[in-house]
């Protein structure tokens, strides 16, 4: 037993633990790693089992009307003279637009709210990973994980179309734009849901706000579109479409693609698409910007 | 049966940080919505029967009650604070009906009034079907209140499951299928704007029924809310 009085005769023993010698990934592989986990946790792989039975039953129910579609394209095309597939490429995503809605706004706060709450952000803000970083790949997460979900459909119905013996180059061009439109629609989507989600640590908060934002804007814009269309005030109609990403994207498409119009007001002339193009590109950057301005501060 | 402190704090917390903001927006955009179509198609009773029926009662009715229902239980369970409201001598019914009363005030200030002012706004010559979407506004909310009380109370994911309900049962399937009007809250509330304007929003439904059903759900859901309180257990997070 030793007095206090004596000296402390504590040494820090040199016990030839080795150092980590092998190669050390970058930034870039950081970043890659993060988003692949993102992805995966979109759809709940990777985490428990009752968090992965919301986002697979909506893709599931993505997939079950295109299924159906291909199923009567395949079977009945003789019968009812079908040339082409029953629902366009481009029309797809605006009529499954619930599914699309709840799907982003479930699982946007999955990604960014529960790192705020739960103060991982700390830990992640620790590592060699910039705070844009962060926001960037999470951003992508999600607009890859929505991405999915809306072009899955799509391509079961070019792959059914294409068995069902349609013609191979005006089905192949015709798919491209549509998953041109579901790259669009999803960055438009995951940007807004993401900025919502960012706001408030609150899970529920964020989907309420998420889903108020999406369903207010479509019905509003889809009245007024209504209205306007019967009313000859089509240019009313045409720029109510600029404000819910799902009538925006549907536009740019009739713009570039020349697809088949799901709305009764699409854009007409140069004029218009160019308009609907520049909205594409502020949703987008502003939501990327917002997210950069709100991370600024977080700690 | 009310207690004072509970309805002040339940304010509180329904108008903190930003879902104020969120249940704001609703009525400022139907009131809007109702302008624009009023000056874009005139004095039209098809156009602001939609107007007032696709958005005001089917969008933003549910919405305002989701957003002050998930406002007053949902946060106190999620971060446990319940754990010292329920810890008072307070009848548990009596909690559940302090917290109820305020989300019944959010929908007769954010969803029944502004229905009844796009209701003016749009048939100034008409004001029993501004009438009658307000009062439908006002019954359909507190059921929805009710409804919402009662998810939260029993999963964690009430806002989720109660969108999916909103969306699909009501909204999608619905549309499809005719019989779910004996099972819509929605659909009962058109029958109450057409026993009042005297319109046709809805098919071959009893208006006792559609009273007698809203009363039920308003009643039941608050109950069993109460109940469900009574033998709560605060468990973990996922």
């Amino acid at each position: 037993m030793s007095s206090p009085s004596e000296q402390p005769a504590g040494v820090i023993h040199d016990l030839g633990y080795r150092r980590y010698t092998g190669p050390r990934l970058g930034g870039g592989a950081v970043a890659r790693s993060f988003f692949l986990t993102g992805l995966r946790n979109t759809y709940g792989l990777g985490r428990s089992g009752r968090s992965k039975v919301l986002p697979m039953i909506l893709l599931a129910t993505m997939l079950l009307p295109a299924l159906i579609l291909v199923g009567v394209l395949v079977q009945a095309r003789d019968l009812l003279g079908l040339d082409s597939q029953i629902v366009a490429y481009s029309t797809y995503p605006i009529t499954t637009q619930l599914l699309i809605s709840v799907f982003v706004a479930a699982q946007a706060p999955a990604l960014i709210s529960r790192d705020l709450r739960f103060r991982t952000i700390t830990l992640y803000l620790a590592r060699p990973m910039g705070r844009s970083t962060y926001v960037l790949v999470r951003l992508a997460s999600l607009a890859a994980a929505t991405f999915l979900l809306i072009a899955a459909p799509l391509l079961l119905m070019y792959v059914g179309g294409v068995l069902a013996d349609l013609p191979l180059g005006r089905e192949t061009g015709r798919f491209l734009g549509g998953v041109a439109g579901a790259v669009l629609l999803a960055a438009c989507l995951a940007g807004l849901a993401a900025v919502m989600a960012s706001l408030t640590i609150r899970r529920g908060l964020a989907v309420a706000g998420v889903i108020v934002v999406l369903l207010v804007s479509f019905t509003v814009v889809s009245t007024v579109q209504g209205v306007s269309s019967v009313t000859e005030h089509g240019t009313v109609g045409q720029v109510a479409g600029l404000f819910s990403p799902y009538t925006l994207i549907n536009g740019v498409q009739v713009f570039l693609f020349d697809s088949p119009a799901a709305t009764p007001t699409p854009p007409e002339g140069t004029a218009m698409g160019l308009l609907h193009l520049a909205a594409v590109l502020v949703y987008v950057l502003g939501s990327v910007g917002a997210l950069l301005l709100r991370y600024r501060e977080v700690d | 049966m009310i207690s004072r402190t509970i309805v002040r704090l339940g304010v509180l917390s329904v108008f903190g940080r930003w879902r104020g903001a969120l249940l704001l927006l609703l009525p400022v955009v139907l009131v809007g919505l109702a302008v624009v179509v009023r000056v874009l198609v005139g004095d039209d009773t098809g156009a602001a029967q939609n107007t007032l029926n696709a958005f005001g009662l089917t969008v933003a009715v549910p919405l305002v009650a989701l957003l002050a229902t998930s406002g007053l239980v949902a946060p106190e369970i999620d971060d446990g604070s319940i754990a010292y409201l329920l810890a008072k001598p307070v009848s548990r019914h009596e909690i559940v009906a302090s917290k109820l009363l305020v989300a019944a005030g959010c929908v007769l200030l954010f969803a029944a009034v502004p229905l009844l002012v796009s209701g003016l706004v749009l048939r100034p010559a008409d004001p029993d079907l501004a009438l009658g979407f307000g009062l439908a506004g006002l019954v359909g909310g507190l059921a929805y209140c009710s409804l919402f009380a009662y998810l939260s109370v029993l999963t964690r994911h009430a806002i989720v499951v109660g969108l999916i309900y909103l969306l699909i049962w009501e909204g999608l399937l619905g549309g499809l299928l005719d019989g779910v009007r004996w099972l819509s809250i929605t659909r009962w509330a058109r029958e109450l704007v057409d026993a009042v304007a005297g319109v046709r929003l809805v098919e071959d439904l009893p208006l006792w029924y559609a009273v007698a059903a809203s009363v039920v759900v308003v009643l039941g859901g608050a109950w069993l809310t109460g109940r469900r309180l009574r033998g709560f257990n605060l468990t973990g997070d996922e």
